[in-house]
């Protein structure tokens, strides 16, 4: 976080610490009648990862959407970097460096791993596609995440395995400089070693500086890998504190009432 | 070649993460046979390329030939590949469709409506010099698959029936055009040549070593650009190995067409219309392997939604291939009419139209999208004009070429599906 402009934070209430890579507060968005998110707060800090857990139609996807450019708010302010942020469009928050990797991936399974990699953004020499610089520069990616399992950066994504197309989807959002990289749950279709492979390789992103936001409801997942955990509930934040504060029984009761009575226990450290 | 190795496979080695499921990244290769392996390992897995069409087109041949001495001279397999240039020109057209996922039934009659707006235009009475004429029977079919393409795009109505009502509405245009006389006669010289012309022996050895020369340029200059990068590249050998081939077959070409295949007066020479498949292939191989256009075009017919998402315009992409499929489909009108020296109502695009799909499917390309090239087209429309030809010396009737043509083109879709099913995990 060295990119952080002093003097122009939010002029929010308890702004004690570091500021945060991307800062929410008070954001509401509706659908006609419906509130998908009224109020929300959030923190998202660079170098962790934040997991964002609640129950089927407590607002994640909106949540998403609304960072990602495709549901702009209704109301409330966001801060990148301390700076006010507006996206309308998900080419604008690539453009200050919000990647998502959606549930389904969105990639191509007939083009190979370089050209899913750099889809909508080649790099062109002389009017032709440049396969040697994107070639190399993918592989660079993957080998800098550790990803080794893939037998040639050439080959289709349909004969990938699921925790490797998901590691492909993931190199593709780091790729161009994202500093967010947005997770809907990407563990969610994977077995229990493609999950570990996943999950390590989200803990490397953090590790390397990124600011990472992890949709799930798997609890294994979330404890196994997040810094702090944010709680939504019917479109309100319940609860946003570090994972070590937390258990998975309180993470379920403030998931399904909204409230925990539990105190948590002094957990052994996540790692 | 050896430090080449160990300089590849050292990072690797220091790779954290190795622990979870790593196999490693795969080695450089440094010889001709490891590559060699590597092109193995990728046919096995079911990324044949035109391998299974070619060795059909092999099978078939043989076949033929046991059965009639007359099918391997060099006369018939030169009016073979003069046959196939129509079959070949219209699927290189319908792979454009096909590759998105889509289909254009119209592109038979669009070649029909090209060659009656060129034989009108190029009339003495109206006297329009060739290339004019020309020119503007391909803007119009360029404008015609603009229309057909931004209906199916910009409104969303599928693309089967959009081109099925252009197969009917243009079958009536180029009716209405022919009008009551039902054909015209082209007198126009230059554009009879297309069709039945040849080139001089001596021009046909300089224009085949100069295509050549170019295709080995580019070959090189690429392989050694991928060395350079220290990207899975063939070895220098291997490249020596692909032009000299290329340059072996098209001398074999050339001899071929050189050899006299006149019947009462000497005929020889390259035909213009081969010169122009070849260019025709070059161009759209170059526009769909080399170009972010060819690049969305796969892109779209693999995952539209994933296209859309990386910023794609689905519909200027989709419009452009539909109008890049009836501009060929314009070339094609062109070649027909050329080798005819006319066009009448006799013009069947229907027939050609669904012999264009089957010729693209037999060729390797995926009637689901995402899969194709524009040489599939080519091979595949002469697979087609090989059965129309072989059958016809041995005395078949029509309906016998039906059914054969029928039964390869169901071959090549189960050979294609049975080798698709070697993928881990396919489309």
């Amino acid at each position: 976080m060295t990119a952080i402009t002093e003097g122009t934070g939010p002029a929010s209430p308890a702004d004690d610490e570091e500021l945060p890579l991307l800062r929410l507060r008070g954001v509401s968005k509706h659908f006609g009648p419906v509130n998908a998110l009224t109020e929300v707060d959030l923190d998202i800090r660079a170098g962790q990862v934040t997991a964002l857990a609640g129950d089927n139609g407590a607002g994640k996807s909106v949540m998403i959407k609304t960072i990602s450019g495709i549901h702009p708010p209704d109301g409330g302010k966001m801060w990148w970097g301390g700076k006010p942020m507006r996206v309308h469009s998900p080419g604008e928050a690539a453009t200050l460096g919000i990647e998502t990797v959606y549930q389904d991936l969105a990639l191509c399974d007939n083009l190979d791993i370089v050209q899913n990699m750099f889809l909508g953004r080649e790099r062109m020499h002389r009017g032709q596609l440049d396969e040697e610089s994107m070639e190399n520069a993918a592989r660079e990616t993957l080998t800098s995440l550790a990803v080794t399992t893939v037998r040639s950066v050439r080959q289709p994504v349909a004969s990938l395995s699921g925790g490797q197309r998901q590691s492909v989807a993931i190199a593709k959002a780091v790729l161009w400089n994202s500093k967010l990289v947005i997770m809907d749950e990407p563990t969610a279709a994977l077995g229990v070693a493609q999950t570990a492979m996943v999950l390590a390789l989200v803990r490397r992103l953090a590790d390397r500086g990124h600011a990472v936001m992890l949709v799930s409801h798997n609890m294994n997942d979330v404890f196994e890998v997040a810094d702090r955990i944010a709680v939504l509930r019917l479109g309100r934040m319940v609860a946003e504190r570090p994972a070590a504060e937390m258990d998975r029984q309180i993470v379920v009761d403030l998931m399904t009432t909204g409230v925990s009575t539990r105190v948590a226990q002094p957990r052994p450290s996540a790692e | 070649m050896s430090n080449l190795k160990e300089a590849n496979s050292t990072p690797n080695a220091e790779q954290p993460g190795g622990d979870e499921l790593s196999t490693g990244a795969a080695p450089l290769p440094d010889s001709t046979g490891a590559y060699l392996r590597a092109s193995w390992v990728r046919i096995k897995g079911g990324e044949t390329g035109v391998l299974p069409v070619v060795a059909g087109l092999l099978l078939v041949s043989i076949l033929f030939q046991i059965a009639n001495r007359d099918f391997l001279t060099a006369g018939n397999l030169v009016n073979l590949l003069v046959q196939a240039a129509v079959f070949s020109l219209l699927a290189m057209g319908e792979v454009f469709a096909l590759l998105l996922g889509e289909i254009d039934l119209s592109s038979g009659f669009v070649a029909g409506v090209s060659a009656v707006i060129m034989a009108e235009l190029a009339q003495p009475t109206v006297g329009w010099p060739w290339w004019a004429a020309i020119l503007t029977a391909l803007v119009a079919t360029a404008a015609i698959g603009v229309v057909q393409g931004s209906l199916i795009t910009r409104i969303g109505l599928p693309s089967f029936v959009v081109t099925l009502a252009g197969l009917l509405f243009w079958e009536g245009v180029m009716l209405y055009i022919l009008g009551n006389g039902g054909a015209i006669l082209i007198q126009d010289n230059t554009i009879n040549d297309i069709g039945s012309a040849n080139l001089t022996k001596a021009v046909g050895w300089v224009v085949m070593l100069v295509i050549v020369a170019i295709y080995g340029a580019q070959t090189w200059r690429r392989d050694a650009r991928r060395r350079d990068a220290a990207l899975l590249a063939p070895p220098p050998s291997l490249t020596i190995a692909k032009i000299t081939f290329a340059l072996l077959a098209g001398a074999g070409l050339v001899l071929l067409c050189n050899a006299d295949r006149g019947v009462l007066v000497p005929v020889y020479g390259v035909p213009w219309v081969i010169l122009l498949v070849f260019a025709v292939l070059a161009l759209w191989t170059f526009v769909l392997g080399r170009l972010k256009f060819g690049r969305y075009v796969y892109a779209i017919g693999g995952n539209a939604e994933a296209a859309r998402r990386a910023g794609i315009n689905l519909t200027r992409i989709r419009t452009t291939a539909f109008m890049l499929c009836s501009l060929t489909a314009g070339i094609a009108g062109v070649v027909y009419a050329s080798r005819l020296r006319s066009i009448s109502t006799s013009l069947d695009g229907g027939t050609l139209v669904l012999y264009s799909v089957a010729a693209a499917v037999i060729g390797g390309t995926s009637l689901f999208g995402g899969r194709g090239k524009a040489m599939h087209g080519v091979i595949g429309g002469v697979v087609i004009a090989a059965i129309d030809n072989g059958m016809g010396l041995l005395g078949f009737s029509a309906a016998a070429k039906y059914i054969v043509t029928a039964l390869v083109l169901l071959i090549a879709v189960t050979i294609d599906a049975v080798a698709r099913r070697n993928r881990p995990e396919g489309t």
